[in-house]
């Protein structure tokens, strides 16, 4: 039998480069306006990755006006994400990092992680 | 023309169209198919063609089945389903691919649902149950009443009850062709189709187009 995983995996789009929980990262994403396509970046942290083959996505989020938080979850495979930019990587611990929907300003600060 | 396959539910995923949007995807390995017997009216009072699909060690089948596939030059398969068409250009030896399907085609598919045991009426038929609260606390999943008093006097036949439930063939019709790979014998339906992973599934030219 085919294997869904191994042999059907469309192809990822060069753009993206590895991704992990807590990066900073700005995504570009083609949109469209009647006949124009312009792109549109979305800047925020990574506070969830789940992969699965074609449906891998992650959830970024930012903090809009007014500290509302905003979070959008992106597929990988999605040919409307132009690129995604990594500024930096986090020292985090968990891999699920709901807790900073509960925190604002200073104490939503991830420590910078060099590799 | 003969539209009829036989193939195996790989599974579920989702594949992007042109517009970008995601597309759920069911993948089925389908064919290739072997013609193995065309039955014509005049002898067996019907006309259909029966296709066998997936290839087999010679020693799992019998003799006799072996004997039948070696009629129409075959290799030694597996299964064998018959599909009724009017009879046309389709000859006995006959191999069959994917590629009789094209993108955006409207397709049946036949297979045998997930089979769900002794199930209650409120899994088998959506009844509503009966109430959590006030003090009932045994009549949550319960049918109520199944039938009137002593007019009639007894319950109607066909009255829905608890029951085995699934492993039944069931057909999901008109699904939409969205992937046809000639080369990986792979076909990909928009929506779900019935059964489990690695089921024998039959797929047939939509019946309501």
């Amino acid at each position: 039998m085919i294997d869904l995983d191994k042999n059907f995996n469309t192809t990822k789009n060069p753009n993206i480069p590895d991704l992990f929980p807590g990066d900073s990262v700005s995504v570009h994403v083609r949109i469209k306006e009647g006949e124009r396509e312009r792109i549109q970046e979305f800047k925020g942290t990574i506070i969830r990755l789940r992969k699965g083959g074609n449906n891998t996505n992650f959830t970024v989020r930012r903090t809009a006006s007014n500290g509302i938080g905003v979070e959008r979850t992106f597929l990988i495979h999605s040919p409307r994400i132009d690129k995604v930019v990594v500024e930096r990587h986090t020292h985090v611990r968990r891999a699920q990092l709901y807790f900073l929907r509960e925190r604002t300003g200073k104490k939503a600060h991830l420590k910078q992680k060099f590799d | 023309m003969l539209k009829g396959l036989i193939g195996k539910k790989i599974g579920m995923t989702q594949i992007f169209d042109e517009s970008g949007a995601a597309v759920p995807v069911t993948l089925i390995e389908a064919g290739p198919c072997y013609v193995t017997q065309v039955r014509l009216p005049e002898k067996e009072g019907y006309s259909a063609v029966q296709l066998g699909f997936g290839e087999a060690k010679p020693k799992r089948l019998t003799g006799g089945q072996l004997g039948h596939l070696k009629k129409s030059e075959s290799p030694p398969l597996r299964f064998l389903r018959e599909f009724r068409i009017n009879l046309s250009e389709i000859k006995v030896g006959d191999m069959l691919t994917v590629d009789m399907f094209g993108l955006g085609e409207r397709v049946d598919v036949i297979g045998t649902s997930k089979g769900k045991g002794f199930a209650g009426v409120v899994k088998k038929y959506h009844f509503r149950g009966g109430s959590k609260t006030h003090g009932a606390s045994d009549r949550v999943r319960a049918p109520g009443s199944s039938s009137a008093t002593t007019t009639p006097g007894r319950v109607f036949k066909g009255t829905r009850r608890s029951g085995h439930m699934g492993s039944e063939r069931v057909t999901a019709q008109g699904l939409k062709v969205v992937l046809v790979d000639a080369e990986r014998n792979l076909l990909g339906v928009n929506g779900a189709v019935p059964g489990s992973r690695g089921s024998l599934v039959m797929i047939k030219d939509a019946r309501k187009q």
